[in-house]
């Protein structure tokens, strides 16, 4: 019980919003209703809300870089792409026995994540930051779109991977579990619900305890005043350029799920309208905690999903209103100040709260 | 093949892309140089200059007027944005990049909805002339010069005349300009409406020689990111020199590798520079000179 409550304590802190029993009571109910949803639903349904679950990863990483590191960056889905190519290349190269999908996982996670340090060592190091950091960022996510999406020729594959310029590559093998008696194939279906909903919510938690830890308190610090944490004696490019790289292996994971789910990654999805709905759900959610990032991006999906149906174009210009209109009324996001004014009555003021 | 035109052909395509950069970034290196805002939506204000531009080229408009209808357009249409949304975020200009990148999320999918997916554009005028065994689009020549003329007439607006005096003033010191009666929110609007004017004019300018669609913003802002990160805040000492150094880069990658390898070559060389000097050009010419 005593390491119970420690395990609790540190997943608790000045830099997430929900504490307290009733917020992991809360938890664990949407948890079990998670966990529930598949014995009320058909196998296709379920597969399209792991279509959402892949996507919130990137959105996570983005909350922790933007939100809590205070660095804007328009790159996240150039190490989705990267990571998803990855995994295409390795998959199809390698095929999918005896659990290699997951080590093409790791390996493609890794590939973008050793990205993101080349790219951001120049970045922090160079002490860019501010409005730069995002344009640098943007354009690297932009030249990488074309250049992916020239490689329509057969000069432009990697052992038996076409990378098939424009078109994107398909056919790479889904996850696969090996079993005993027959690998279990993770189609989008209920198996890959619970794969993908176990690791979000080990994600989930891994970043709450990440942000109220000593690296996260210094995080907040830099984002609050680079000044003051650097005369502090803190070496701030370091503690961003780890944030940066953790941020871009969380949309490598993204990348990842997204390619296996639907075995097929386009030079389209690191394009202009690509990289701005990461910011749009995170800006809506609420950039600055982990709870609203993903009650966000959840909320935001479902309702693109929704309008989509009527017209993908409306759809997209309905975002851009909505990320504008966040701007100017509510900058800390819709579900932030939700979950502010609903929290309001239920807990006392903490020493960290604004 | 001589020297002579071996020069002559290189000296072309740096002028080229010089200019498509000079171009590009202007109206990008304005706003930001005089106001630190960063306009994601740049590419789309580009996009409507190129497009009012044809549609009034079409509607028997000779080229050379109906490019200034695009730039006046795309300015009104600036100075609107700037009212309703800008202004309101000035202290905080992370945010500026987040609402403008919104906007042109609507910009472009609402040209493409009410637009359709492309349009039909105009020739390139004036035809072409030959060096050598090479003949070259006269038109691109003009671009150039008007990449000069363009730059020779900000310096003339922000150093000969009132408007431009005030507008330095409010951009070094805004409170004490106020206090001096300069309608600083003018100044603001103004400078963004002369920015977003730039860039249409920018479109109209390139729109006889490229394929209209909605998504056309986004071959000029990677190229006009770059030219104002490497050139820093200044317009004159920053944006001028980082194209005509860029421009060489850009220049030599795409006569070997083609126009994706002088691409690559430009971030190369912006990641590169950004290490070396984090306050692009202009800063490293100001602290020097300071």
């Amino acid at each position: 019980m005593n390491a119970l409550s420690r395990f609790f304590a540190r997943l608790e802190g000045p830099q997430t919003l929900g504490r307290g029993p009733g917020f992991w009571i809360g938890f664990l109910i949407v948890l079990a209703g998670a966990c529930a949803y598949p014995l009320f639903s058909d196998g296709y349904t379920v597969g399209n809300t792991v279509y959402f679950f892949t996507w919130i990863f990137m959105a996570l990483g983005l909350s922790l870089i933007w939100g809590y590191g205070g660095a804007l960056s328009f790159g996240q889905t150039a190490f989705f792409g990267i990571a998803g190519y990855a995994y295409g290349i390795l998959t199809i190269n390698f095929g999918a026995a005896y659990g290699f999908t997951f080590i093409a996982l790791l390996f493609a996670v890794a590939i973008a994540a050793l990205f993101a340090a080349l790219l951001g060592y120049f970045l922090f190091f160079g002490r860019i930051s501010g409005v730069f950091l995002g344009i640098v960022t943007l354009s690297v996510t932009l030249v990488l779109e074309r250049f992916m999406a020239q490689t329509a020729g057969p000069e432009w594959k990697i052992g038996a991977a076409r990378l098939n310029g424009f078109n994107g590559m398909s056919n790479m093998p889904p996850l696969t579990v090996p079993w005993p008696g027959g690998d279990i194939v993770l189609f989008p279906d209920v198996q890959l619900y619970y794969v993908v909903l176990g690791m979000l919510v080990l994600v989930y938690l891994g970043l709450r305890i990440l942000v109220n830890s000593p690296f996260g308190n210094v995080l907040v610090a830099i984002r609050e005043n680079p000044e003051r944490a650097e005369m502090l004696g803190y070496d701030i490019r370091k503690y961003q350029l780890g944030t940066f790289v953790i941020g871009a292996a969380l949309a490598g994971l993204s990348g990842v799920l997204y390619t296996s789910w639907g075995q097929y990654i386009t030079p389209s999805s690191m394009g202009m309208t690509a990289a701005a709905l990461p910011i749009v759900w995170v800006a809506v959610g609420g950039r600055s905690d982990l709870t609203t990032t993903l009650v966000g991006t959840i909320t935001v999906l479902a309702v693109f999903q929704a309008l989509t149906i009527h017209g993908s174009q409306y759809a997209l210009v309905v975002m851009g209103i909505m990320l504008v209109l966040t701007v100017l009324l509510a900058p800390r996001g819709l579900i932030y100040a939700l979950a502010r004014l609903i929290a309001r009555p239920f807990s006392k003021r903490q020493p960290g709260d604004a | 093949m001589d020297v002579g035109t071996l020069a002559f052909s290189a000296l072309y395509q740096f002028g080229d892309a010089f200019a498509f950069l000079v171009l590009s970034a202007c109206g990008l290196a304005v706003i930001f140089g005089m106001m630190g805002v960063i306009n994601l939506a740049h590419g789309e204000f580009i996009m409507c200059g190129a497009y009012v531009t044809v549609s009034a080229a079409h509607a028997g408009v000779p080229l050379p007027l109906a490019i200034l209808i695009g730039a006046l357009v795309s300015a009104a249409v600036g100075a609107l944005v700037e009212i309703l949304i800008i202004r309101h975020l000035y202290d905080r200009p992370l945010d500026t990049i987040v609402a403008t990148w919104g906007l042109s999320l609507i910009f472009t999918q609402g040209t493409l909805i009410v637009l359709g997916s492309t349009m039909a554009g105009v020739g390139t005028p004036f035809g072409s002339f030959t060096v050598g065994d090479y003949s070259y689009s006269l038109y691109r020549l003009v671009l150039c010069g008007m990449a000069v003329v363009v730059i020779a007439g900000l310096y003339a607006l922000f150093n000969w005349t009132r408007f431009g005096v005030m507008a330095r003033a409010t951009i070094q010191v805004p409170h004490m300009a106020a206090a001096l009666g300069i309608d600083t929110r003018l100044v603001y609007s103004l400078t963004f409406a002369l920015g977003a004017g730039l860039a249409g004019l920018a479109g109209g300018l390139y729109a006889p020689t490229m394929t209209l669609v909605p998504t056309m913003g986004t071959t000029f802002i990677m190229e006009a990111f770059v030219t104002v990160v490497v050139g820093g805040a200044d317009v004159f000492l920053g944006t001028a020199p980082a194209a005509a150094i860029l421009a060489v880069v850009k220049a030599t990658m795409t006569s070997w590798y083609g126009q994706l390898a002088g691409q690559i070559g430009l971030l190369m060389a912006v990641i590169i520079v950004i290490r070396v000097l984090p306050r692009g050009i202009s800063g490293f010419l100001l602290r020097e000179r300071a």
